[in-house]
């Protein structure tokens, strides 16, 4: 595979070129079949290759099968596709508001340099962002990585950085000019400048990431773009480390969590369905005896109901497993708008109930503050002490796990080297129909330094739950 | 892959599509007429997933209205089978064909057997209606991922060669390929082999651009002024994190409540007494009211 500064630079034309995309497509992680590929070539032929957008949506349409995947595609075809240096004018837009700005041509004849042209662009920064043409933004955002993003000349090519374009444009001390120019006399600390500080939060994101698309075009044409693509793309949310997650990925997980809990919903409910036969099916039973000339041979059933699963889920909620407790808990809360028979209890030195704070309907953000906040998990200092935790959670909950129950524990299993209750946990398990322990620490530090996975995951099933799409593996196999 | 039945492209570009469909009163952005022009031109499903609310029904529905072509719909739910969607035999028809002919003399077994499996006694469900129509037609496959999995196996066979085989009466196949549109809310990974037969298209909420010009194009006596800032709220909203945030069709719903109570801006109190129109949950609503500091 060549990866030389041109960017149609394989033999093959432009199917090799495509050859090359959708290789690059796979390695990032999206599984692209061979079908796919023959399709994608396909679309080749159909659409309109000098419109951009149309060759960008289209392919997206055969290659991507889930809606997380775009943002990485979108990256690599950029990369892959980059727009030329010089765009005399985006033939492609359908946008009509486009028409109107000039924005682009009016920041052409701006000094060379120095403070002034920082100043300037600042100016012309503030006038789009007031007024909130993103077609113009981009194209400023593409000017100001040309002019301000340069770094020191080296050997291995010129580099672009978009830390240089953001210190000196700084777009967040525009937030409050902006504001006024959105509030317009209103009053402030009311609706409107909640609504208006949430537009200036989405025009600044659309400008910062024009500014990164920028710099790694401009990057890719430097220095090859195999090289860029293995730094640019993003993990997709399913696959971030929960205990990594920040609080942009946390919002994408949120809404992973949903469709999540229903399909666990959904598949203990198949399992229910397919249960011991029931009532008599009157109407299937005559239908069928029709077949034996009205004699009703074989009887037909309806399914019985069974009663529902009770699932326990024991948390652990100490700060180290922060970013993925607050995931489980969501799960918790989304697994009680279907489930009556759910019980979650959160602990860090102590145990503690929390069903009451998940009620169906409650909002899962209060639950989670009110849980630091109200329930009473802390009984020394703070810090995760599992072997107490089990002890009061199996003396004051005894009745909690039976015969019927599915115990999930979800942890990380570092005990700050304290008693970690092995037996305790061991009647917990002996005594649930089902138990498993979600660990969010990758399987190879399990057992270094305090943590007592290893030894946990003697007496209970251990698995390895990192991230979304491990997560919802587990809950398949359940 | 065989792609037997005749298939008439009803679209001529992408610029096409857009038109034709902003004529039926929606408004596509470059993502969705560039695919609906794929899916019309290579003759494949078109797989429409996001979240609730964001258009996918109303989607296949201007698709129909822009081809002129008619609507059939099968919507999914758990439980649904090939009795459902691809077709029956009358039974109680049959039935009483057979008790009638009890009666007379002449009707020997071979001729009451071939005519109660006849077409007479053939409830034809959604999917044997698109594949048998000789009209423009637009098939919507509404809500896939709630269906069960057998559900997708029949699509398979279905969406793939375009022909039933009823063993009484033979293999029917389309005279002419159906548009297809498939819509899914993904609370359910689909099966990838029935999502490699398909085109897909992620609708999220639209820009808000975007989102203007729908509720303007929808809502036409709405100052412009205040659908602007109707939009920006309604963002706004989808921003927090909420059970459900609110659908293009709440945004329209809205935008008819202020305009038929003759407010001319939204404030506070205006948002206050309205607020149910776009969040239907109590802790929505709450939780809506204190991060937008309405008290």
């Amino acid at each position: 595979m060549s990866a030389g500064p041109l960017p149609v630079a394989e033999p093959g034309g432009l199917a090799g070129h495509l050859d090359g995309f959708v290789r690059a497509v796979r390695e990032a992680g999206i599984p692209v079949g061979i079908s796919q590929a023959v399709d994608a070539a396909e679309i080749l032929t159909v659409v309109d290759l000098l419109d951009r957008e149309q060759l960008r949506h289209g392919l997206a349409a055969v290659l991507l099968q889930r809606a997380a995947q775009r943002p990485t595609y979108d990256v690599l075809f950029d990369l892959w596709w980059p727009l030329s240096d010089r765009p005399a004018r985006p033939g492609h837009d359908t946008d009509p508001s486009d028409e109107s700005g000039d924005g682009a041509d009016s920041t052409l004849d701006l000094p060379d340099g120095g403070e002034d042209l920082a100043e300037l662009m600042r100016a012309e920064l503030l006038r789009l962002l007031a007024d909130g043409d993103e077609e113009a933004l981009r194209r400023l955002a593409r000017e100001a990585v040309e002019r301000l993003g340069r770094g020191q000349p080296s050997p291995s090519g010129q580099s672009f950085f978009s830390y240089r374009v953001m210190r000196a444009l700084s777009p967040d001390t525009l937030v409050s000019r902006l504001l006024e120019g959105l509030l317009a006399g209103a009053d402030r600390g009311g609706l409107a400048e909640q609504v208006a500080r949430q537009t200036v939060r989405e025009r600044l994101a659309t400008f910062r990431a024009a500014i990164e698309a920028e710099v790694r075009r401009r990057t890719a044409a430097e220095k090859g773009r195999d090289k860029v693509a293995k730094n640019a793309v993003r993990p997709m949310a399913d696959q971030v480390d929960f205990l990594r997650a920040q609080a942009s990925d946390l919002a994408e997980l949120r809404r992973a969590v949903a469709p999540l809990a229903r399909r666990l919903a959904v598949r203990l409910s198949a399992r229910r369905r397919l249960g011991r036969q029931g009532r008599l099916d009157f109407r299937k039973t005559v239908r069928a005896s029709l077949a034996t000339g009205g004699v009703p041979v074989v009887t037909h059933h309806r399914p019985r109901t069974v009663h529902k699963p009770e699932l326990v889920v024991l948390c652990d909620v100490s700060g180290s497993v922060a970013g993925f407790s607050h995931f489980t808990l969501l799960l918790t809360q989304a697994l009680r708008e279907h489930f009556t028979g759910v019980r979650a209890f959160a602990f860090i030195d102590s145990t503690d109930e929390v069903t009451r704070f998940f009620r169906p309907g409650a909002d899962v953000v209060d639950a989670v503050q009110r849980i630091g906040r109200e329930a009473d998990v802390v009984a020394f200092d703070g810090h995760s002490d599992y072997g107490n935790a089990f002890d009061v959670f199996a003396d004051r909950w005894a009745g909690a796990v039976g015969p019927k129950t599915s115990l999930l524990v979800l942890g990380d299993g570092r005990t700050n080297y304290r008693p970690p209750g092995l037996p305790v946990l061991a009647d917990l398990v002996r005594r649930s129909r089902s138990a498993h322990w979600l660990n969010p620490e990758p399987r190879r530090l399990w057992g270094s330094g305090d943590s007592a996975a290893d030894r946990y995951g003697d007496v209970i099933d251990m698995v390895e739950c990192r991230n979304a799409a491990q997560l919802a593996e587990f809950v398949t196999t359940l | 892959m065989p792609r037997p039945p005749t298939q008439f492209p009803q679209f001529s570009s992408v610029a096409d599509v857009g038109k034709r469909l902003a004529s039926a009163g929606y408004l596509p952005d470059a993502q969705i007429s560039t695919t609906v022009f794929l899916a019309d031109r290579l003759g494949k499903p078109l797989l429409v997933e996001g979240p609730a609310g964001t258009g996918k029904t109303e989607l296949a529905k201007a698709l129909a209205t822009a081809t002129g072509a008619e609507l059939i719909r099968l919507q999914c739910y758990e439980g649904l089978d090939e009795a459902r969607a691809l077709y029956e035999w009358n039974y109680k028809k049959q039935l009483l064909r057979i008790q009638a002919s009890q009666g007379t003399d002449g009707a020997d077994w071979d001729t009451v057997h071939d005519d109660i499996f006849g077409e007479e006694f053939l409830l034809a469900r959604p999917l044997l209606t698109a594949i048998r129509r000789t009209e423009p037609t637009v098939l919507l496959i509404d809500e896939t991922d709630k269906a069960d999995v057998e559900v997708e196996g029949l699509l398979l066979e279905v969406l793939s060669d375009f022909q039933v085989t009823i063993p009484e009466l033979g293999t029917i196949t389309a005279t002419r390929r159906p548009l297809v549109v498939l819509t899914s809310n993904a609370t359910r990974e689909l099966s990838e082999a029935l999502k490699r037969r398909c085109l897909y298209l992620a609708l999220d909420y639209p820009s808000a651009e975007r989102e203007r010009e729908i509720v303007l194009s929808r809502v036409p006596d709405l100052a412009p002024g205040l659908a602007d800032q109707l939009v920006r709220t309604v963002r706004a909203l989808r921003a927090l994190v909420l059970k459900k945030s609110p659908s293009i069709s709440e945004t329209l719903d809205w935008a008819q409540t202020l305009l038929e109570l003759g407010l001319d801006t939204l404030d506070e109190s205006a948002m206050r007494s309205t607020l149910g129109v776009i969040l239907k949950h109590s802790s929505d609503q709450v939780r809506a009211a204190a991060e937008l500091r309405l008290n």
